[in-house]
């Protein structure tokens, strides 16, 4: 008993001195199952989050924007892939994650349960929903567990194309024909207030937010990070000349800040619950590919096996031999 | 199982003259395909000029209990830091 | 056949595969070989661009008229490109016919006397060359994975097999642009295609299959039912909403 305060009060001690936490370290449980929990949440997020931007990339209006839409989504893809990676550290395996998604027992952020409706829709995603997303992962590049501060590091550096990218063409929309400007508008009107949700309940509703903050996986609050998303999406929204959706939005000259009408939590919790628009159809679409997939793992899995047998074989035979094995593409021995 | 490709850990060369330095993992089911998606994730942006993947299992790796035994011998030895030593005034190219 | 139409045929090769790869993206079996599938995608939507940009300077549209703005009919693609290769097998299949293809005819059109086409065979032939590594293993997985695969991967082959001839037919017209030193000469790649190709084929455990079907018609403008379909998807906005800029 005194050991394990001992080796709590030491991780303790490590955090609170900027120290990283890695992956061979000994950490409460808790931590470690709020991290994977936060973690693969974050990886399902990029993967799900794939999906409504991804049925736009067959439709995108020019070559230009349908070339970087992909890259786009692409990248979300490879974030996935990192921070899944990042969570395996923790001795979650990506298989356990996504069997967590698909069984319900792991979300996803609830903003890819709204619909991608028109063109327009792939620039908010892109201004709104990415600033958000940046907004919450800058800090996060200074989370106390170490592979998921590097992943951050390498998101963020990859992401920071994107929100440019969506901001582009809302200036295009929003400096196009009347019907652009209206597409514009209207897809503003549906994503600005699932974005402004994106950082979660108010911190005196958020259930995890104190502890969090004492292992500093998370450094500011819910609070904070929104009211920074608030400043600057309606500077920049007064740039394209479109409408911030929120007729009790005002400019607060004592704090320097914009103020927002209530922001419909009810709603929020019923979508986070599993009754947004799409909640079911990205679960199923999810599933759908993943099955779709198992043959060709399985095909894999039994090729490396054949392959692994072949090698011993040969080896057996060139060892007779008195032969060195050579590899014919991948070079093996001495690198360094 | 079929669903668990082993894990990889993938090293980059950024630029001729520099190391190879730890920059994430993937999962593939043999060398050669951890290889290609080496090349297909981690130098999309010309990040690399030369890859290394090794299986995460071949790693030996220094235990975190083993710490102390391991790493801190090295603390009470000052004296191998150039910076240890005090120089007369005006010594120069030392 | 003018130097520009047959610019614009490559050009429709590179865009229509392109969007066939990129209808992968969120799709593929595990999250590695998505990102795998989007970096091929990326390499002929970029290829494309740049032969519609050659075009355009040859006395043609810009790349978004040519890929937006014509019917089916107007298209030029070979027709092997268009085929939906939505299965993974079926993808796997044609990439690696393709790929072998495109290896070799992109290094013979480094070497072309028009200075556009052979900067742009060199930085291609690069591309071609990993696609084909990639597709090539996974003929092996699949042909040399499990019963499933290898009967999958063998009807994909079936399934392609004919177009391909296509890809060695020289267009009408063509013959002065070879003779000219402009472009390869299709039909002489077919023998190096063919030996790689099967071998591969073998290799993989699988059979060259021998359905002595013989499909063409795409630089003339006759495809198949699936360009359409896949257009309709593509060009529906920019149609939607003429002389509007994205």
């Amino acid at each position: 008993m005194a050991e394990a305060q001992d080796l709590e009060a030491r991780f303790q001690a490590r955090i609170d001195n900027e120290e990283r936490i890695e992956p061979k370290d000994w950490m409460p449980d808790a931590y470690r199952k709020t991290l994977i929990r936060q973690i693969s949440q974050h990886a399902h997020s990029e993967v799900i989050g794939m999906q409504p931007e991804g049925t736009w990339i067959t439709r995108a209006p020019s070559l230009k924007r349908k070339t970087i839409l992909l890259s786009k989504v692409q990248d979300e893809g490879g974030h996935g892939l990192y921070l899944y990676s990042a969570a395996e550290t923790l001795g979650a395996s990506r298989e356990e994650m996504i069997a967590a998604l698909h069984g319900e027992r792991a979300k996803y952020s609830s903003i890819f349960n709204y619909p991608a409706l028109t063109w327009a829709d792939i620039g908010a995603i892109g201004w709104l929903v990415d600033s958000a997303a940046i907004i919450n992962q800058i800090p996060l590049q200074r989370c106390s567990y170490g592979p998921y501060a590097r992943a951050m590091v390498r998101i963020c550096k990859e992401e920071s194309f994107h929100q440019r990218q969506g901001y582009d063409i809302m200036v295009s929309l929003a400096t196009g024909t009347p019907e652009q400007k209206a597409m514009a508008q209207d897809a503003l009107n549906r994503w600005w207030w699932p974005s402004v949700q994106m950082f979660g309940p108010p911190d005196d509703a958020s259930t995890h937010s104190a502890r969090s903050m004492a292992w500093k996986i998370k450094r500011y609050s819910n609070d904070e990070l929104r009211q920074k998303f608030i400043d600057q999406a309606v500077e920049q929204a007064k740039i394209l000349g479109l409408e911030v959706p929120d007729p009790d939005l005002e400019w607060d000259e004592a704090s320097g800040h914009y103020r927002t009408g209530a922001i419909d939590w009810d709603e929020f919790n019923r979508v986070v619950a599993g009754d947004g628009p799409c909640n079911r159809e990205r679960l199923e679409t999810h599933r759908r590919v993943h099955e779709d997939g198992a043959w060709v793992r399985e095909a894999v899995a039994a090729y490396a096996e054949k392959q692994a047998a072949r090698q011993a074989q040969q080896v057996a035979r060139e060892a007779n031999a008195g032969e060195a094995e050579q590899s014919r593409r991948v070079s093996r021995g001495r690198e360094l | 199982m079929a669903d668990t490709m082993p894990l990889y850990e993938v090293f980059v060369r950024a630029r001729r003259g520099l190391e190879h330095r730890h920059a994430g993992s993937l999962r593939a089911q043999d060398a050669e395909m951890a290889l290609q998606y080496a090349r297909e994730i981690y130098t999309r942006r010309r990040e690399g000029v030369s890859l290394w993947v090794v299986r995460s299992g071949d790693i030996v790796a220094s235990q975190e209990e083993d710490a102390p035994a391991f790493f801190d011998p090295a603390d009470d030895k000052p004296y191998r830091q150039a910076t240890w030593y005090k120089l007369p005034e005006g010594v120069k190219n030392l | 056949m003018s130097l520009l139409d047959a610019v614009v045929g490559l050009a429709d090769d590179a865009l229509v595969l392109g969007h066939r790869l990129s209808e992968w993206c969120g799709r593929a079996p595990f999250l590695e070989e998505d990102l795998a599938i989007a970096n091929t995608a990326l390499d002929l939507l970029g290829r494309a661009r740049t032969l519609y940009g050659y075009a355009e300077t040859l006395g043609g549209r810009n790349e978004d008229e040519y890929a937006f703005l014509r019917d089916a009919p107007e298209f030029r693609n070979l027709l092997i490109y268009e085929l939906p290769g939505d299965d993974f097998a079926a993808a796997c299949a044609r990439q690696f016919l393709v790929d072998v293809f495109d290896d070799l005819y992109l290094t013979e059109l480094a070497a072309s006397r028009d200075e556009t086409l052979a900067e742009l065979g060199a930085k291609c032939a690069k591309e071609s060359t990993w696609h084909r590594r990639h597709s090539g293993e996974w003929l092996n997985r699949l042909g040399d994975g499990t019963a499933e695969s290898h009967e999958r991967m063998q009807r994909a082959l079936e399934g392609v097999w004919g177009y391909h001839l296509e890809l060695f037919e020289t267009g009408p017209g063509e013959t002065r642009l070879v003779a000219s030193g402009v472009l390869p000469d299709r039909g002489a790649l077919e023998r190096r295609w063919s030996a790689a190709v099967h071998e591969a084929i073998r290799s993989a455990t699988l059979d060259v299959p021998s359905n002595g079907r013989r499909v063409a018609g795409g630089r003339a403008g006759e495809h198949t039912e699936h360009l359409g379909i896949m257009l309709a998807e593509m060009q529906q906005l920019p149609r939607a909403c003429p002389g509007a800029n994205w």
